[in-house]
């Protein structure tokens, strides 16, 4: 279909006065700007000291139907979980995510979880990945597929519950991006997840769980403590 | 997808009468207006946000030639495929060509209002291929066989009971008996017949909400987490986007998506905002195998350089359409085209043209409410006007509407002339209506004396009385 | 400073003109309290807005260039309607964008123009009345007032400066009543059920009197709450804020 390329880019460039491609300095210009990828306005609210930052992140979370449980340690996420279950009276067969990230949770301290590592089928009723960052601003977690996360576990499962580490939070999107420039190529999906999955279709009326995960819970590991 | 705006009028006085609509669109006002008001103010910086974002999309429509090429590059770097439409015919065929491919039986869909202006839903099953609409909106409507009435709230015109019936119609394979009284009931109906169509598809088409040219990626904003489940499971994602969705960088995306979901929903953020960058790698352990993006002109590359272009800018959050009045009054079906509201009244004169379309930048009455609300500053009112405009000079406004205000006009251009022909015209009307203050009917003035009294003028004119006064005429006088 | 008093032509509008000359008589009795000389130049009719609004741009330049004629030489044009005074500070020097000679006319009229009750409040600073009005009475945003030329604050404060007002807050006051000038003859079924939510969020208040500051939006909610038998006055502000409320309210009898 490259008729259609070049009749598409022809029209475009007639409408905007040229006949080419742009070139020279205007397109320095151009190149320039995406290499810089310069940001604009971040809002005021997440001008905070580190902790301040944990604490907007917890607020915005909770805001929109997210569950937090903060523990000082990761010796405490395995407790936070067992908790997590027993309150929505979950099962405790749980799907996890292959990632290095949650192998220095001691998983074991609770035997009674069955823990098995790998992509979700849909037939699992609890998820656990890692989060790759978190956007205070929102409350949004930041999430990429890869070999160690993936992405049918953090839609598939009815309950999905991400370990979280305190120093992992950022201010705006924008850090989340500059943090996964530096580890190279964009993975092939980034998800920003803000609470858990909802509906407003019927009547405008707020429904938890159309097709995603019912529930987010968040294990947030306060490493920067002490 | 064929248009009624033709018949707008017809098309209104349905929807006037459709009870079941008046009350969903009731609701309006409480929901999505006073939630982005809220969400407006909690945010100090939302007014300079507004301008930062019109601010990066006409960087964006100056150098549009540049960014999709560049966008082209990346998305063919990361292994994906980049098909130019120029047209819808171009584009179904396009997108049929690929689940052909793969000899695909059915196809889930993510919310996209490109596929609804290309009319793919009929296109496939003409073609033996099932489209499932996966966003419960959607998906009630396409059982209903209706078309969305609203470009984030497709099912908006639907109450309960009728999404009750519908889904006892449609889910035969459950208990006629069991309850579905509960919104919840219904949604966990849908949620637990889609679930196995996700996993069933053979290929997941999607819209997007923006292209970005630095990474080539394809962003999609969604509540329910459909977008995701239509794009991850089947071994193809078909990204069908219209070409002025493209922005520079992360950034730039970034910094428009702090008004979208704000000025859409009320939200702060939407639940899942997904980056998608090419198919599944090597080492992944789940994704597509394919990643297709069909970019749609449709007539949209013709506007750059006139005083249409602004309309380009448009992020489809529907604030414009949640505000108006006159959406509000008759909802989105009675505007005969893919898109209603304001943004659909400048927009289908654009791409179905003024004739077929004439009614819906003069249904308006420039309130503003659209324009003051709308996140990317598109002046909305303006491009009515200026289609008001196209279809005066080219004769298309009603004869009957031309005589009235050429009459008008002539005498508005002659002062003496309408002092006196006003003087006589408010002195009979005043003494025929002084005594009940108003008239119930009046000659010429149906449209009005149809549903409320016409008030009576007092008698003379003001300049009448005044000159009889010896007024002053002239500054310093 | 000098203590000379400043010139301002008043801009009847059409529509007062032609039916409720009272509220122009209100709005020379105001402008004059606030201290200024007030002259009617003869040579106007109409903004121009109905051929402005229907795409018919040829007579709405020939009656904006009218209009920029007539007012030549005052400090001030002073409209008792947000609706005109917006055309013509807003959307006269747009229609003469590509007319380098009365574009600088038109802009110079257009700083010149203000809506009645926004100069008197914000431009003369005026904080007496010399009025009183025993009653309830609510308050509705005319569009083009409100969002072209901001006028939101102003009513309301020079309200309350009326001994024995008692002034409610209109549910949804910003929203349109569903007049647009042509569009309430045009799509006669959509403004009706624009202005029937409007009536029914007046009744809701409770008022005994609804008042604003366009008369095409207050003939339109008057003529439809006299068609619902309704007993709410209509009047314009001016005429309150100015003690002139003997004669009959909008689309009352006299007889």
């Amino acid at each position: 279909m490259s008729g259609g390329r070049d009749a598409v880019l022809g029209r475009i460039r007639k409408g905007l006065g040229r006949t080419g491609p742009v070139d020279g300095d205007q397109r320095a210009a151009l190149d320039a700007r995406l290499q810089k990828h310069a940001r604009g306005i971040i809002p005021e609210r997440t001008a905070r000291d580190r902790g301040g930052l944990a604490d907007l992140f917890v607020e915005m979370a909770e805001g929109v139907q997210t569950s937090v449980a903060r523990v000082a340690s990761p010796a405490g996420a395995p407790a936070a979980l067992a908790e997590y279950l027993a309150q929505h009276n979950l099962g405790s067969d749980i799907r996890m995510a292959p990632d290095e990230k949650l192998n220095d949770i001691p998983w074991q301290d609770r035997p009674t979880l069955s823990i098995t590592r790998g992509r979700s089928d849909g037939n699992d009723e609890v998820g656990v990945t890692a989060a790759f960052s978190a956007v205070a601003e929102t409350g949004t977690l930041m999430l990429h597929s890869g070999p160690s996360s993936p992405t049918t576990l953090n839609f598939l499962p009815d309950n999905h519950v991400v370990v979280l580490r305190a120093s992992e939070i950022v201010r705006a999107y924008e850090d989340g991006w500059d943090l996964l420039r530096a580890k190279g190529k964009m993975p092939r999906a980034v998800n920003f997840v803000t609470g858990p999955s909802r509906s407003g279709d019927i009547e405008q009326t707020l429904m938890l769980g159309a097709h995603g995960p019912r529930r987010l819970h968040i294990i947030l590991i306060e490493d920067e403590n002490g | 997808m064929e248009s009624t705006s033709k018949q707008f009028k017809q098309n209104t006085r349905v929807a006037l009468d459709n009870t079941a609509l008046q009350s969903a669109l009731g609701k309006m006002e409480s929901g999505f207006v006073t939630n982005r008001a809220n969400a407006a103010a909690r945010l100090p910086e939302f007014e300079a946000l507004r301008d930062q974002a019109r601010d990066i999309k006409n960087h964006t429509l100056e150098n549009l030639d540049f960014y999709l090429e560049t966008f082209e590059e990346n998305v063919e770097a990361s292994g994906g495929h980049v098909h130019w439409a120029a047209t819808a015919e171009d584009a179904r065929q396009i997108i049929l060509d690929i689940c052909q491919s793969v000899d695909a039986k059915t196809v889930t869909k993510g919310k996209s209002m490109i596929a609804e202006e290309i009319g793919l839903n009929a296109f496939l099953e003409e073609n033996n291929i099932e489209p499932v609409e996966t966003d419960l909106g959607e998906y009630i409507i396409q059982l209903r066989n209706e078309t969305p009435s609203h470009i984030i709230a497709p099912a908006i015109h639907v109450v309960k009971d009728q999404v009750i019936e519908t889904f006892q119609e449609a889910h035969t394979q459950f208990d006629p008996a069991r309850s579905l009284e509960e919104p919840r009931e219904l949604l966990d109906e849908a949620r637990t017949v889609l679930r196995q169509r996700f996993f069933d598809a053979d290929v997941g088409i999607t819209g997007a909400n923006f292209l970005i040219a630095e990474t080539g990626s394809t962003v999609i904003v969604t509540n329910e987490g459909n977008g995701d489940l239509t794009q991850t499971l089947p071994k193809i994602h078909v990204v069908v986007a219209s070409l002025e969705k493209v922005v520079p960088t992360l950034e730039d995306a970034s910094a428009i998506l702090r008004v979208l979901a704000r000025s859409a929903t009320g939200q702060e953020y939407s639940s899942y905002t997904t980056f998608s960058n090419g198919p599944r790698r090597a080492e992944d352990p789940d994704g597509p195998e394919q990643f297709h993006v069909v970019l749609l002109d449709n007539g949209r590359s013709e506007l750059l350089g006139t005083e249409s272009q602004e309309v380009l800018r448009c992020i489809r959050c529907g604030a414009c359409m949640n505000h108006c009045p006159v959406y509000g009054a008759i909802g989105g079906h009675a505007y005969g085209w893919v898109y209603p509201g304001p943004i659909g009244s400048v927009l289908t004169p654009t791409l179905i043209g003024v004739e077929e379309a004439r009614h819906l930048p003069n249904a308006s009455t420039f309130c503003g409410r659209c324009e003051e609300v709308c996140p990317m500053r598109i002046p909305l009112p303006k491009l009515m006007r200026h289609f008001r405009e196209k279809s005066f000079e080219e004769k298309l406004t009603p004869t009957a509407e031309r005589t009235g205000l050429g009459i008008w006009a002539f005498v508005a251009r002659r002062p003496a002339l309408y002092q006196m022909a006003t003087g006589l015209a408010m002195r009979m009307l005043g003494a025929l209506g002084r005594r009940r203050g108003l008239f119930a009917s009046l000659p010429m003035a149906g449209g009005w004396t149809a549903h409320r009294d016409f008030p009576a003028p007092q008698g003379r004119t003001f300049q009448q009385q005044w000159s009889a006064r010896g007024g002053r005429r002239r500054a310093g006088e | 400073m000098t203590d000379k008093r400043p010139e301002v032509g008043l801009f009847v509008t059409c529509l007062v003109d032609l039916f409720r000359p009272g509220i122009g008589f209100a709005a020379v009795e105001l402008l004059e309290r606030a201290g200024c000389a007030v002259a009617v130049p003869e040579m106007q009719t109409c903004c121009g807005q109905p051929a402005f609004n229907s795409g018919d741009r040829a007579d709405a330049k020939a009656i904006a260039k009218q209009v920029i004629e007539a007012f030549d030489g005052f400090d001030y044009v002073v409209a008792p309607s947000g609706s005109c005074a917006g055309m013509i500070a807003k959307h006269y020097p747009e229609l003469f964008a590509d007319d380098p000679e009365m574009i600088v006319r038109a802009r110079d009229l257009a700083l010149r123009t203000h809506e009645l009750i926004l100069f008197l409040a914000d431009i003369r600073g005026m904080q007496e009345f010399d009025a009183a009005y025993a009653g309830t009475v609510t308050y509705h945003d005319s569009c083009s007032g409100l969002r072209e030329l901001g006028i939101k604050a102003q009513p309301r404060a020079l309200l309350e400066k009326v001994s024995g007002l008692k002034l409610v807050e209109l549910p949804g006051a910003e929203l349109c009543c569903g007049f647009g000038g042509s569009f309430c003859v045009k799509y006669p079924e959509i403004s009706n059920k624009m202005v029937g939510n409007k009536t029914a969020d007046i009744e809701q208040t409770g008022a005994d009197t609804l008042l604003a500051g366009d008369l095409g939006c207050l003939m339109n909610m008057a003529g439809k709450l006299s068609r619902e038998g309704s007993k709410i006055q209509v009047r314009h502000i001016a005429e309150v804020l100015a003690g002139m409320t003997d004669e009959p309210s909008i689309g009352e009898g006299q007889g």
